[in-house]
C-alpha cells in the first residue's frame, strides 16, 4: 500500500468541486429528474397503497435474502432441468474468466451485451475487448456510453447527463451520420448499427432484474426490446446476475414489476418484460442453444453476513434513491468513482470494495434520508451510511478527528467549562471579521460561499435568567400588594 | 405543564431570541418553562461522524441532566431528532437503554408538542408578511413533522404561506458535512435559496435552527433581502 492519500477519496473530492459548480449540468439533471418525478407520483399514486405495498416487497425481498442459499439452489434445480448451466462466480475473476474460457471454447467472435450492472462490476467488456472479441452495447443509453468511453453515469439512466447535441456529435464523429436534433432519429442511427450487431453476434451477454426460484427463470424487463434480441439472436447466452436478485416466487413478480417501472422510471409497466427458462428445447423454434446463468457473489455474502446492513441486498436496482438525491443531482454519477451510484451505493461499495478506501461516500451526505424515504423496498439506507461511519472510526480512527471528538467530549462533559468557553462567542463574533476568509479563519471553509451570524451580546442562558428573574420579582411584587 | 427546554450550543450563542420565543409562546399557554444549566451539546457531532463512544459520553451526560424531565423540546428539529431517534439506537444493548429511551419517549418536535399534544393551533399571533416554510430532513424524515408547523402558521394574523417548490429538498446543512464538503454544501444552498426565491417571499420560516444558518448563511452573502426566522419567533410576535 502507499503512503499517499487514497485516490478513490481524492479523485472523489476533485471532481465534486468541479461538478457542483458545473450550474448548466446540474440544471439539466435536475429538470430531468424532476420530470421523473412528477412521472413516479403520478404512477405511484395508481397503486391501492403504496405504503403497504412497500412493507410486502420487503417481507418479500426479507425472506428471499435470509434463504439465498435454498432459493438459488431451487433455480439451480429448475432451470438446469431444463439444459441450463448455473456458475456460481465468487468474485470478479472467477466470472471474467467462465465467460472468457467459453467464448474460446466455442469459437465466439463477436458479442452483443444488454444491459447489465454487474457486467460494469466485473470489468466484463474490457476482458473481452483485450482478447480480441467484438463487444457491442444494445441498449441505447449504453451503447453512447461505450462509444463515449464512459462508464453508466446513472444505473438506469447511463446517458442521462448528455443533452442531444452532444450524442448527435458523437455519433458524427464515430459513426459518421449527419447532425440531427431530432431523437427518433439519434435511435434510428443507432439502431441500425445495433441490427447488424445482434445478426453478427454468436454470444449475447445479459444482466437479469429477477431470479425466480420456484419456475427456474430469470426476469428481464426493459424498455427497448434490446434485451429480448440479445437473448434469442445468439446461439449461446450468458446471463451474468447477482446472487440478491433472487424472489421466491413467479407470483412475487406481479408486485415487483410494477413497482420496479414506477420507482425507477414512473411507467405502470415497463415495456418489454421476459421471461426465460432456459435454452431453446425441443420443438421450440427460436432461442439460444445454449443458456448459462452466472450467478455473481463478489462479496454480497459479505453484506450478507452482516446482520444490521443485510437490508442493502432487498435492492432492485430501481436507482429511486439516486433521482431523489440532492447530493446525486448537484455531484452527477461519474464523482462517485464507483458501478453503483448514489445513496445505494455509497451503502453498498465500502462492503464490496473495502470500508477504508470508500467510506468517504458515506461521509459525503447530510443525511437528508430522501432515498430511504423513497426506496420501494425499504431500505434503511441513510442510517446505514451512518453505520458505515461508525465502522470506518470504529476500524481504523483517523487520527487528527479522533482527537478532536476527545477534545469535544471533554468539553461537552463538563457544563461549566463549557459555559464558560461560549461565553466568548460574542467577542469572537466581535473580531471574526478581521480574519474572516483568510488562511487563519478557523471556519473558513464555511466563510468561503456562506455568511456566518454574529453571536449577540446575551445568550440564551443569559436572557432566560434576566427573565426568570423579573418574574420572580413581578410575582413577588405582586404578592405583596 | 412543566416544560424542559433542550437549547442546542448554537442557539444559545447564535440564535438567543429562537429559545426566548419558545419561552414565552409556552408560558403564554400557561406552562411553566425550565432550562437546566447543566446542559451542554446532544451529542450529534461526534454522532454522525462515526465516533459513537465519544458521542455516548456526551449523550450520558444530557440523559442525566434531563431524567427528571416531564416534556423536553428542542428549538432544533436536529437535536430532537438525536433525543428521540438516535439516543435509543446509540444505547443499544447498553445499562443505560432504558434512560435512552425514556428520554427519547418525552421529547418532542416544537410544532408537533403544540399540535397534537396540547391540542392548540390558534397562538393569537400576528406577523405581516410573505414567508415560505422549510422542512428541515431531520424533522420530517425522523420525526414526521410535516403538518403541524403549517396548521400553526396558517393560524398566524397577517401571514401569508406560500409553498416553494423545494420545500422538502434538503438545504445542505448536515453538520459536520457543511464544511466537510463545503462545495456540495453550498450547492445544495443554492438550489434551496433558488427555490425560496422563486416564492417572492420576504421571510423563510422553518422549524430547524441549523437550516436556517444554512439558508441564511448563504442569502446574506448572495441575496441579502430575504430573512430567516424559526417558527417560534413568528408564533410569539403579535
Ligand atoms: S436502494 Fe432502494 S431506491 Fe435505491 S436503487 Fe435499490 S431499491 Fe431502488
Amino acid at each position: 500500500m502507499t503512503a499517499l492519500a487514497d485516490p478513490p477519496r481524492q479523485q472523489f473530492q476533485v471532481d465534486a468541486n468541479r461538478t457542483s459548480s458545473d450550474s448548466p449540468r446540474r440544471a439539466a439533471v435536475r429538470r430531468a429528474l424532476s420530470n421523473y418525478k412528477t412521472a413516479r407520483d403520478r404512477t405511484g399514486a395508481t397503486f391501492t397503497d403504496w405504503k403497504s405495498a412497500r412493507a410486502a416487497a420487503a417481507t418479500i425481498k426479507h425472506e428471499a435474502v435470509n434463504h439465498l442459499d435454498q432459493y438459488l439452489e431451487e433455480f439451480e434445480q429448475k432451470f438446469t432441468a431444463r439444459g441450463g448451466k448455473v456458475f456460481w462466480a465468487s468474485d470478479s475473476k472467477q466470472a471474467r474468466d467462465y465467460i472468457l474460457n467459453l467464448a474460446e471454447a466455442k469459437g465466439v467472435r463477436s458479442i452483443v451485451k444488454s444491459k447489465a450492472m454487474t457486467g460494469e462490476e466485473i470489468h466484463l467488456n474490457q476482458a473481452l475487448l483485450e482478447k480480441g472479441y467484438g463487444v457491442v452495447e444494445s441498449d441505447l443509453g449504453e451503447y453512447i456510453q461505450q462509444l463515449k468511453g464512459e462508464a453508466p453515469y446513472h444505473f438506469v439512466f447511463p446517458c442521462m447527463h448528455l443533452r442531444r447535441d452532444e450524442i448527435s456529435d458523437l455519433f458524427e464523429k464515430e459513426l459518421g451520420t449527419a447532425k440531427t436534433d431530432s431523437p427518433e432519429e439519434l435511435t434510428m442511427i443507432a439502431r441500425r448499427v445495433l441490427r447488424r450487431a445482434y445478426i453478427e453476434a454468436d454470444m449475447g451477454i445479459s444482466g437479469g432484474n429477477f431470479i425466480v426460484a420456484d419456475t427456474g427463470m430469470i426476469s428481464i424487463t426493459e424498455n427497448e426490446g434490446n434485451a429480448r434480441l440479445t437473448v434469442g439472436l445468439p446461439k449461446i447466452h450468458v446471463a451474468l446476475i447477482g446472487i440478491e436478485k433472487v424472489v421466491p416466487r413467479l407470483g412475487d413478480l406481479a408486485l415487483f414489476l410494477p413497482m420496479l417501472a414506477t420507482a425507477g422510471t414512473g411507467q405502470h409497466l415497463t415495456g418489454y418484460n421476459s421471461m426465460y427458462g432456459g435454452p431453446r428445447q425441443p420443438g421450440e423454434i427460436d432461442g439460444p442453444e445454449e443458456f448459462h446463468v452466472v450467478f455473481l457473489d463478489n462479496h454480497r455474502t459479505r453484506l450478507l453476513a452482516d446482520p444490521e446492513q443485510r437490508d442493502a441486498l432487498h435492492c432492485i436496482r430501481c436507482g429511486a434513491c439516486l433521482n431523489v438525491c440532492p447530493i446525486f443531482k448537484n455531484i452527477g454519477g461519474h464523482t462517485y468513482g464507483t458501478t453503483y451510484q448514489g445513496p445505494i451505493g455509497s451503502v453498498i461499495t465500502p462492503h464490496f470494495r473495502g470500508l477504508e478506501d470508500w467510506k468517504h461516500l458515506s461521509g459525503a451526505s447530510s443525511l437528508c434520508g430522501a432515498c430511504t424515504e423513497t426506496c420501494p423496498v425499504g431500505i434503511d439506507i441513510h442510517h446505514h451510511l451512518l453505520h458505515n461511519r461508525r465502522n470506518a472510526a470504529a476500524q481504523k480512527p483517523a487520527a487528527g478527528e479522533q482527537l478532536l471528538w476527545k477534545a469535544f467530549t471533554f468539553l461537552m462533559k463538563r457544563p461549566a467549562l463549557y459555559r464558560l468557553a461560549t461565553k466568548f462567542a460574542p467577542l469572537g463574533s466581535l473580531l471574526h471579521p478581521l480574519i474572516a476568509r483568510t488562511m487563519v479563519d478557523p471556519v473558513r471553509s464555511w466563510t468561503d460561499t456562506r455568511e456566518f451570524p454574529a453571536a449577540p451580546l446575551h445568550s440564551f442562558r443569559a436572557q432566560f435568567k434576566a427573565h426568570q428573574r423579573a418574574q420572580t420579582l413581578a410575582s413577588n411584587l405582586g404578592g405583596t400588594q | 405543564m412543566r416544560v424542559t427546554l433542550f437549547v442546542p450550543c448554537f442557539i444559545d450563542s447564535l440564535y438567543p431570541n429562537v429559545g426566548m420565543a419558545m419561552v414565552h409562546v409556552l408560558e403564554r399557554l400557561g406552562h411553566t418553562v425550565e432550562f437546566p444549566e447543566n446542559q451542554t451539546c446532544c451529542g450529534q457531532p461526534p454522532f454522525n461522524s462515526g465516533y459513537w463512544d465519544e458521542a455516548r459520553v456526551v449523550a450520558a451526560k444530557q440523559i442525566a441532566v434531563f431524567k427528571d424531565a416531564e416534556v423536553i423540546l428542542s428549538g432544533s428539529g436536529s437535536c430532537g431528532a438525536m433525543f428521540k431517534v438516535f439516543y435509543p439506537e446509540l444505547f443499544h444493548g447498553q445499562p443505560m437503554e432504558p434512560e435512552a429511551k425514556a428520554i427519547a419517549a418525552k421529547t418532542w418536535e416544537f410544532s408537533e408538542f403544540l399540535v397534537n399534544k396540547l391540542g392548540v393551533t390558534d397562538l393569537g399571533a400576528r406577523f405581516e408578511g410573505r414567508a415560505t416554510f422549510h422542512d428541515g430532513c431531520h424533522g420530517l424524515r425522523e420525526l414526521g413533522t410535516k403538518l403541524a408547523p403549517r396548521e400553526l402558521l396558517k393560524h398566524v394574523k397577517g401571514l401569508e404561506l406560500v409553498e416553494m417548490g423545494e420545500a422538502e429538498t434538503c438545504c445542505g446543512f448536515g453538520g459536520t458535512f457543511a464544511v466537510k464538503y463545503p462545495q456540495i454544501s453550498t450547492a445544495m444552498a443554492e438550489v434551496k435559496c433558488n427555490s425560496i426565491q422563486e416564492t417572492q417571499a420576504d421571510y423563510v420560516i422553518s422549524n430547524d435552527s441549523s437550516c436556517l444558518m444554512q439558508i441564511g448563511g448563504w442569502l446574506n452573502r448572495n441575496v441579502g433581502s430575504i430573512k430567516c426566522l424559526h417558527l417560534a419567533e413568528v408564533l410569539a410576535s403579535r
